[in-house]
């Protein structure tokens, strides 16, 4: 880090940095409408659909006595899984002293805001009877992972919300005491409350450093947790598939994976249109490329454990259950996610070339993907092959496929957190202004200068 | 049934079967739940069978049904000093389904919705085919009730396994647990879910079915407190059902209400239990289907496990 010793200096280069970084606050223009007037839309039809559900019941869905667990469930850990970059980028990468992942750990905390979030959101919507949600508190057993799930996904929720917090603060005040000629005046008088009166004196970045190095060592145990215990949710079953030691690392391996390729993609819209060239860099994501390429190659010895041997051995029960995803009806969805899904990205990422914004992001994006239909193949097909014959019901009953109900509110969740992450990016900067301007070689007290 | 029926509690039993299906004895009037009552003469009942009927209201005592609270209260506890286990013989089962019929209507049950379902099995690929019925398994180590976030499922002292659909929140997690397909959930409206609108719940039979809650078989605890044995035990024509206590070690067969030494049963017959490698200890016991007394009919529907 090179100190800038020039006061003029230091002030152009800061107020430049304010005005790249505030311009997803300040820009306003008739694709911003569109997208929320897209996004409401989408949100409301979801609402609709559960409105529906919660009338009729359950049954609207697919869903059904043997295949009780639906698409819902494979999307709660589908968000699940997302949410966990948060813990990967802004605790784990920072403890261990890394600093290009810096600019990149605001966005990690806003995809793992909306994840968690609606991870939440999605479980209720999933219940038979969500109007006895407060029988969790009331009645909560302790034995039962379910209320670990509920414990850790609110304790994690509430430490990224703080980290996303925490950071924002000097921005907060930045932006009240600069851009008060800029911004509507209701934007400023919430960063003014937001701000809690930050002066910017040495004081107080000490308090915020210690309080994240405090929070960044909490999410780990919490973040290991959420997906842990999401899941023992199958691993606590004794259904084939599912009846594995494996799966709580397994969980953990492949939600780097989706929440990576999550980031790279926010990432990539926030470098196009909010013109942040010099800030996510080529250099961000050719880095980003490297640990995802990581990432996969941890999940892929994973998979290989996880199907390779008992698939060895073909015991009964498991052997149905991997004949079912090898060649049966799951094969196409089962060698996607394999091969166009995790297999494909670690070789094309190898090259330079694929890791240079656009294809990355291309990738990234099939990648997550593929890693929702992994969860919707964790799911569902364990579900479809219980013990015992399945007899004496409707057909219907025997195979699972989602109904359009179900999508629709399936897709409430992923437009959900695609408004939460948007309005977070139109509230506040989404890079810290601060840490990055400071990395840049600016003092401190520039920050605090009032104009 | 005289030689072996000395114990009080095969007594009672046997005296009750006699009662079943007469609608206007007192004695069945007072069991009754009431549905609704009007300032005229007539008013509605729910007999314990399930049937709705319309009688004189000079006719009636004042029922002694418990209210919701004290229901759950004593539901939750079970029976005192009772320990209820079921021994299936596959040899007698002709797939009549008396048993399931009888079921669905005693738990006001949709007809795709089976707390007892008669299985086509067949254990290996050269094996012969049998019928199976399948109930709740009644596990001493329920993997259903652990899961449960809300104790809303739970294991009784007396060894039933009960749901309480007061307090379920309808999280499907035990049925993803039972490892024996036991578990149904109320998709929709239950069966009749307007006839029964207002009736107090009761907890030992789960019903009324609420939408949105587990169901599964309760081994008909309430026909258990009233000294009666469960309903597929009852309806059962071929002597496939031994119902009892094991802490009496005795259990009686629903058809010929004979009643013999449980361990004796078991240990004669070669009993099993399914999957016991699960080790989840159920209270179902099956006796092998040797010497069949009916031929297998009619195609395997769908292999094992397949």
């Amino acid at each position: 880090m090179n100190k800038i010793e020039s006061p003029a200096e230091s002030r152009k280069l800061r107020d430049k940095i304010l005005a790249d970084l505030t311009r997803s606050i300040t820009k306003k223009d008739e694709l911003t409408r569109f997208w929320f007037f897209l996004l409401i839309m989408f949100f409301i039809v979801g609402l609709w659909g559960w409105i529906i559900q919660f009338r009729t019941g359950l049954g609207v869905t697919g869903m059904r006595d043997y295949v009780s667990w639906g698409m819902y469930i494979a999307n709660f850990v589908f968000f699940v899984a997302v949410s966990l970059i948060g813990f990967l980028i802004s605790s784990a990468l920072t403890l261990l002293k890394i600093s290009w992942s810096k600019p990149i750990s605001r966005v990690a905390e806003q995809v793992a805001i909306a994840a968690v979030a609606l991870a939440g959101v999605i479980i209720i919507m999933d219940m038979g009877r969500p109007d006895r949600f407060l029988n969790v508190f009331l009645h909560g057993r302790f034995a039962s992972p379910i209320i670990w799930d509920v414990t850790v996904v609110t304790t994690y929720l509430a430490i990224s919300v703080l980290l996303f917090y925490l950071p924002l603060i000097p921005d907060l005040a930045l932006m009240r005491d600069h851009m008060a000629d800029k911004l509507p005046k209701w934007k400023i008088k919430l960063y003014t409350i937001m701000a809690l009166g930050w002066k910017g004196n040495l004081e107080q970045y000490k308090i915020i450093y210690h309080s994240m190095r405090i929070l960044m060592l909490l999410i780990i145990p919490v973040g290991l947790s959420i997906h842990t215990v999401t899941s023992w949710l199958f691993a606590a079953t004794l259904r084939s598939g599912w009846d594995t030691t494996i799966l709580g690392p397994y969980f953990v391996a492949g939600a780097f994976v989706a929440g990576t390729a999550a980031v790279i993609i926010v990432m990539f819209i926030y470098r196009v249109r909010y013109k942040l060239k010099d800030y996510f860099e080529d250099l961000h994501f050719d880095y980003m490329g490297k640990l995802l390429v990581f990432v996969c190659l941890v999940y892929l010895y994973f998979n290989i454990n996880e199907y390779l041997v008992p698939g060895y051995k073909m015991k009964l029960g498991e052997g149905i259950h991997l004949r079912e995803l090898f060649v049966g009806n799951y094969s196409v969805m089962f060698w996607f996610v394999q091969l166009t899904g995790l297999v494909l990205p670690i070789v094309l990422l190898l090259f330079r070339f694929f890791r240079k914004p656009f294809p990355i992001m291309v990738i990234s994006f099939v990648v997550l993907i593929a890693s929702w239909l992994k969860r919707y193949i964790i799911v569902i097909p364990t579900l479809e092959h219980p013990f015992l014959p399945v007899q004496n019901v409707p057909d219907h009953f025997k195979h699972y496929s989602p109904t359009s109900t179900e999508i629709m509110i399936t897709l409430f969740s992923f437009v959900s957190a695609m408004l939460i992450i948007t309005i977070l990016a139109k509230l506040f900067p989404v890079i810290t202004i601060w840490e990055y301007a400071e990395e840049k070689g600016i003092d401190k007290k520039y920050f605090s200068e009032k104009p | 049934m005289e030689k072996n029926s000395r114990r009080s509690f095969m007594k009672t039993l046997g005296a009750s079967i006699g009662v079943a299906g007469v609608a206007a004895g007192s004695g069945l009037l007072q069991s009754c739940a009431r549905v609704e009552s009007n300032t005229g003469d007539k008013i509605k009942l729910l007999t314990s069978s399930g049937e709705l009927v319309e009688v004189d209201k000079a006719q009636l005592k004042p029922a002694d049904m418990p209210s919701l609270a004290e229901n759950q209260k004593r539901g939750r506890a079970g029976i005192p000093g009772k320990s209820w286990v079921m021994v299936i013989d596959l040899s007698k089962c002709r797939n009549a389904r008396e048993c399931m019929k009888a079921c669905q209507n005693h738990h006001q049950l949709r007809p795709e919705q089976h707390h007892i379902n008669v299985l086509q099995m067949q254990d290996a690929e050269h094996t012969a085919p049998y019928y199976m019925p399948k109930p709740c398994q009644h596990c001493d180590n329920p993997p259903c009730t652990k899961v449960c976030p809300v104790n809303a499922t739970f294991k009784r002292d007396d060894g039933i396994v009960l749901i309480d659909n007061e307090r379920c929140i309808g999280c499907r997690f035990c049925i993803a647990a039972c490892p024996y397909s036991a578990r149904v959930f109320n998709w929709f409206e239950p069966r009749d879910a307007e006839k029964y609108a207002g009736v107090t719940y009761n907890i030992e039979a789960n019903v009324p079915q609420k939408k949105g809650t587990i169901s599964k078989c309760l081994f008909s605890a309430d026909r258990l407190r009233d000294g009666k044995l469960p309903s597929c035990v009852s309806a059962c024509p071929n002597g496939v059902y031994w119902f009892g206590d094991r802490n009496e070690d005795a259990v009686t067969n629903g058809t010929t209400k004979e009643t013999v030494s449980f361990s004796e049963l078991i240990k004669k017959n070669a009993a099993y239990t399914l999957m016991e490698e699960l080790g989840t200890k159920p209270r179902v016991y099956y006796l092998p289907p040797k010497d069949r007394a009916f031929p297998f009919q009619g195609e395997i529907e769908n292999q094992h496990k397949s």
